[in-house]
């Protein structure tokens, strides 16, 4: 119940024995399927969770260099904060870095872009990561979906299987007791391992700030021309156009979550550093992915529906 | 090793992390209101959002609900929402200014009993609704029953729906009465709590009901918040390791390091260990958690131990401290507790591969002891385990274990087994015994 909108700079010992205790299981999770599985990869979007979650992989196998690499599924769709991000912080950590892109998908006709003004590319990146692990033959793909994001996700194992489609049958899921992790699959299948499970947005926000993770800037408080679309503010600029009756104005936000520039939105907020946010998530009162995803708020199951087809 | 990952990590206090995270497992017959009370606790302790409310509030005149029902928060799925029913199970997460939760809220239906299993298998308490005016169903004892096998400390029976009892004294008590007896006959007994309360109404919950002045206990959450789920007794540490750290080049040249998560008890820089199964010894030079060195470590954190001397190790292998109060035992020959997963029946030579700690291999079912019938407590003999059942069987692994018993320590007591032709997780075992 911490509700208190006060100003903090220090993370409880509570909260920082809860930190540690998933700390610990998520560097398991991560060593457990790089044990068992021959080739993973680390889904990289440069994001807080994706950040947050690569960094923990780093910690699992130091001082020994990460095992696997990391794959940005690239939309094309991007923040340019974000890309300049994700190559820098991804050169800091030692990682292998590649590129899935959704362009290319597009180019080469795969998929099928959506047209019109509030066409996103969001739907389209599940072929592109399909694809990807496919030809590089990736058998395991770590994510940083947390079971608190959406009640889909709120079902999800730990470690979580995939037809040879890529796809997801939240029905026939196996059993997963203790998290005793089975990896087993046979060719062509692969897994899904979410080290990040049982995290919630301010679980994040406390690793930041307990160590001291830069973040794309975006993050954090600016003045952006944004336009109100659905109750949520989108950037105009990008791939977003006003449409008739919209008027773009100057507003100062931030954005809680990083995705594709054309459907996440961004919040009114003047939280300038890491203990401001926290400060601000204590006390929100709409989830992340309400607030910023316009992909999400489509119907009640749109979260499960694309995973069945094999989203992150 | 850049800046950013070296950083200050935050550990913790032991003093508080002994009362640390809770998990809680919700389990019960259907529509006891297990969905409704998690959403009552996420809704009282304001962690549900106004947009996930809104959602629910759409969703409920949708399937034509009378009032906001609170359990369309957990039943996630669209065929869950759509039959009213919990398939699988949802985690949920509150924290209050004492600590922090997390809940698994499980299917009360009989043919999902294997998502209740990964539910409640790691949960230190498990709470049991019961519907008050139906009193105790199969379910309920079924329910408890798995919980204690699988090691809850304590089982809340929440007595649900006093409301549509006139919160009757009498009625409570009696059903207070009823669970307790079931789970101290039970193999594993624990300790039982009842608390009379309106999941839908808020009666009990996280404030203490005007309607039950007879009832001397504190709400549920403020039970939950002091209860205390430290391991009741220690072994001695246990490490089995996951995987070798070797950087192999640089600074780190020489650097061989045990990845893998204490249990059973603690390590501390300078312990004399052993490596089983081969039983080589040595001291541990270092201790590392996070990425930070420390000097000691305890059960659930995830370690690289550093050893004094070149012993040959590998995933699979166990480290365990000498000076311990109890060492594993060491085998191929196990007997164990089983709930079954699948389908496909578990009989008599019948082959599985085993997952135990970070080892793997074959089994060979060589017997079926019993099956547990839930209502009567008896052991009856049996030629098969059907899907959902209870038993007692014994294995022959292709390879030793390094194992103990799991009413001694869990994590070292656990094995699942996985189906040959389909690689489903097929069963969870809980180690009885262990035997070269
Ligand atoms: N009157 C009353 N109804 C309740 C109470 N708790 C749950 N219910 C109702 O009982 C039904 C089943 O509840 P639900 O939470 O879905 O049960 P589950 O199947 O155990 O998850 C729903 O219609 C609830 O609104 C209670 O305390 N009082």
């Amino acid at each position: 119940m911490s509700l208190s909108s006060h100003p903090v700079n220090a993370i409880s010992p509570q909260a920082s024995a809860h930190l540690d205790s998933l700390t610990d299981e998520a560097i398991t999770i991560i060593r457990e399927v790089a044990a068992e599985c021959e080739n993973p990869v680390l889904l990289f979007s440069g994001g807080k969770d994706s950040a947050v979650l690569l960094h923990l992989a780093v910690l699992a196998f130091a001082p020994a260099r990460l095992p696997f690499p990391v794959m940005h599924v690239d939309t094309g769709h991007n923040f340019d904060e974000v890309i300049e991000y994700r190559d820098q912080f991804v050169k800091d950590l030692g990682a292998r870095l590649v590129i899935a892109s959704v362009q290319q998908s597009i180019d080469s006709g795969r998929v099928v872009e959506d047209t019109g003004p509030r066409a996103s590319r969001n739907r389209l990146q599940s072929v592109t990561l399909l694809d990807a692990i496919a030809e590089h033959g990736f058998d395991a793909a770590f994510g940083g979906g947390r079971r608190d994001e959406d009640k889909a996700r709120a079902k999800e194992r730990i470690l979580s299987f995939r037809d040879r489609q890529g796809r997801w049958d939240p029905r026939q899921q196996r059993p997963e007791p203790w998290d005793v992790l089975n990896a087993r699959i046979r060719k062509g299948e692969h897994l899904r391992a979410f080290p990040l499970s049982n995290w919630t947005e301010l679980d994040i926000w406390n690793y930041i700030a307990a160590h001291e993770l830069p973040l794309p800037t975006i993050y954090y408080t600016h003045t952006r021309t944004v336009v109100e679309r659905d109750g949520m503010l989108l950037s105009v600029g990008g791939p977003v156009v006003a449409e008739p009756g919209e008027v773009p104005y100057e507003a100062v936000v931030r954005y809680r979550t990083v995705g594709d520039a054309s459907c996440t939105g961004a919040v009114e907020s003047t939280a300038s550093n890491v203990w401001d946010v926290i400060a601000e998530v204590a006390a929100a009162r709409i989830t992340e992915r309400g607030a910023t995803r316009a992909d999400d708020t489509f119907s009640e199951s749109a979260m499960e529906d694309r995973k069945r087809e094999g989203y992150f | 090793m850049s800046n950013t990952v070296m950083s200050n990590t935050v550990m913790s206090n032991t003093a508080i992390a002994r009362r640390g995270t809770l998990r809680i497992a919700t389990a019960g017959s259907v529509d006891d209101g297990k969905s409704t009370l998690i959403g009552r606790l996420l809704h009282d302790t304001k962690t549900v959002f106004e947009d996930q409310l809104a959602a629910v509030v759409k969703a409920s005149r949708r399937y034509g609900d009378g009032e906001t029902n609170l359990a369309l928060l957990t039943d996630g799925l669209r065929a869950e929402r759509e039959q009213g029913i919990t398939i699988d199970v949802a985690h949920r997460y509150f924290a209050t200014p004492e600590r922090s939760f997390i809940v698994a809220d499980t299917p009360g239906h009989a043919q999902y009993t294997r998502n209740m299993v990964t539910g409640a298998s790691n949960a230190d308490v498990a709470i049991v609704l019961v519907d008050a005016r139906h009193g105790v169903l199969e379910q309920t004892r079924r329910h408890a029953f798995i919980a204690t096998l699988l090691g809850v400390k304590s089982i809340v029976v929440a007595v649900n729906k006093m409301d549509l009892i006139s919160w009757d004294e009498a009625e409570f008590d009696c059903i207070a009465k009823e669970v307790s007896e079931y789970v101290q006959a039970l193999p594993t007994p624990v300790p039982v709590v009842a608390i009379p309360m309106s999941a839908l109404l808020g009666d009990n919950v996280v404030d203490a009901s005007a309607n039950t002045p007879w009832y001397g206990g504190p709400p549920l959450l403020e039970w939950l918040e002091r209860f205390d789920a430290h391991p009741r007794r220690e072994l001695g540490g246990r490490l089995h390791v996951q995987r070798v750290i070797r950087p192999q080049g640089g600074e780190y040249a020489d650097f061989r390091g045990y990845a893998g998560v204490v249990n059973g008890g603690g390590f501390a820089v300078g312990d004399a260990v052993t490596v089983l199964p081969c039983g080589a010894t040595s001291t541990v030079a270092a201790l590392h958690r996070a990425g930070k060195s420390v000097g000691s470590a305890d059960t659930g954190h995830a370690m690289v131990i550093e050893l004094s001397s070149k012993v040959d190790v590998s995933r699979g292998d166990v480290i365990v401290v000498d000076s311990g109060r109890v060492a594993p035992s060491v085998g191929e020959t196990v007997e164990a507790d089983i709930c079954w997963m699948v389908d496909q029946p578990l009989v008599v030579g019948s082959r599985w591969w085993f997952k135990h700690g970070s080892r793997t291999g074959r089994a060979t079912v060589t017997a079926i002891d019993y099956h547990h019938d839930l209502a009567s407590l008896d052991q009856e003999p049996t030629h098969e385990l059907t899907l959902n059942a209870l038993g007692h069987v014994q294995l022959l692994l292709s390879e030793p274990i390094v194992a103990d018993r799991y009413v001694d320590n869990p994590v070292g007591g656990r094995m699942i087994l996985i189906d040959e032709a389909t690689n489903s997780t097929a069963g969870a075992a809980m180690i009885t015994s262990v035997m070269p």
